[in-house]
């Protein structure tokens, strides 16, 4: 999930500078920062569970594309507007779901954390939302971007609800969040949301999977070089 | 020997960096003050928002300016839970938001409604008018929407209840 929140939250970031319309920008960068700051909290927990001396930026700069377990949706590029809209929607109302679920489990770390998170994936899934209906129900052109994301997405998605021994691991402990279980709540919202905006749900067929047992798409490593270029080259270079 | 209703006084001095009309205290963001084992004094802080790029300016300035008053050692604690909810910002609070330009959070952050897109009224901290129109769910800083005044045609900040 760390992975996941970082690499999207990267992507998100690219935006910075190169938004539609500078409130879109600003959104943008603040749902990026959002999600920055929760895969921070979490690695530094991971840091302290593991107590080998590491800290957050170890586990974000210093490794290999094989050790990042993040899902394929999280690292595609972002596109055009749609797409990025089209991404953040779906993600979001499996996000919410997911920490829903989270907050039930025995950790209490992670139930601090789903909490604290909540609050602010509300509004993430309340801006990609109003978004998805505004492009959806708009101009013909709007329509066509939109809809077009959506088809290109969406056999990206099966990943957010298959489990990795990782998960199956978590959910044995109690810890951890039964995946499949989201589906029906998810493809509810998202049913009505797209249903609402006058676009087609697009036909579920063959998933892509990979990204959380360390294998990626093509796009993933440029992206790596991007993000890891300081402290690859200045090793241990600090603000 | 320094009180721990002292330090919370002293704390008052903090401001927050990107509302410095507010204190770290009055904002709900200083958690507990209490003694560690040793001696020493622990302050514990809770984020606003997970990204927010404060922080590390309030524990610094927190360090500060307990440094300043001669209180030492101090450890500054940085927790999650319970999460920080506009339900703490106190009335006086509130009341130095709207003067300074910024409407204050309306409702409470139990109000489940936003999800499918409820929205409360906003008051123009300028004119007081409710006639107004959100312009972006994400303003100037991670805690604030943007939103304008129908009647008055002012824009503003609004601080998102959360």
């Amino acid at each position: 999930m760390a992975d996941t929140l970082l690499i999207l939250g990267q992507r998100l970031a690219e935006w910075c500078g190169h938004g539609p319309a500078i409130e879109e920008d600003i959104a943008l960068s603040n749902i990026a920062l959002d999600y920055v700051g929760q895969a921070t909290s979490l690695y530094r927990e991971i840091a302290v569970q593991a107590n080998e001396g590491k800290s957050e930026d170890d586990y974000a700069f210093l490794r290999d594309e094989r050790a990042f377990k993040n899902i394929l949706l999280s690292e595609l590029p972002k596109g055009d507007y749609a797409f990025t809209i089209a991404r953040q929607f779906l993600f979001s109302t499996w996000y919410y779901h997911f920490l829903e679920e989270l907050e039930k489990g025995q950790d209490e770390f992670l139930r601090g954390f789903a909490a604290k998170s909540l609050k602010e994936v509300r509004y993430h899934f309340q801006h990609s939302r109003d978004w998805v209906l505004r492009m959806g129900d708009g101009t013909q052109e709007s329509h066509q971007y939109i809809q077009t994301a959506f088809d290109e997405i969406w056999s990206y998605t099966g990943e957010m609800f298959k489990m990795s021994a990782a998960d199956v691991l978590a959910l044995e402990d109690q810890v951890g969040v039964n995946l499949p279980s989201l589906l029906s709540h998810w493809e509810r919202i998202v049913s009505a949301v797209l249903t609402e905006a006058t676009l087609q749900v697009p036909n579920s067929g063959w998933m892509h999977s990979g990204g959380k047992e360390g294998k990626h798409s093509e796009h993933f490593g440029f992206m790596l070089a991007e993000m890891q270029y300081l402290q690859r080259s200045f090793p241990n270079c600090q603000w | 020997m320094v009180s721990e209703q002292e330090i919370w006084t002293f704390l008052t001095e903090v401001e927050d960096p990107e509302i410095p009309v507010l204190n770290v205290v009055e904002m709900g963001i200083v958690r507990e003050v209490r003694k560690d084992e040793n001696g020493g004094w622990q302050v514990v802080i809770t984020p606003t928002y997970s990204g927010c790029p404060a922080m590390k300016a309030i524990e610094e300035d927190v360090l500060q300016c307990l440094a300043d008053h001669q209180i030492e050692p101090i450890a500054v604690i940085s927790q999650l839970s319970p999460p920080w909810t506009t339900d703490w910002m106190t009335a006086e609070a509130r009341e130095k938001l709207r003067q300074t330009g910024i409407a204050p959070p309306e409702g409470s952050s139990a109000d489940k409604g936003l999800l499918m897109g409820v929205r409360r009224d906003v008051r123009c901290p300028r004119c007081s008018s409710v006639q107004t129109t959100m312009v972006s769910q994400f303003g100037s800083t991670a805690c604030k929407a943007l939103y304008k005044c129908d009647q008055c045609l002012e824009p503003f900040d609004y601080f998102k209840c959360i």
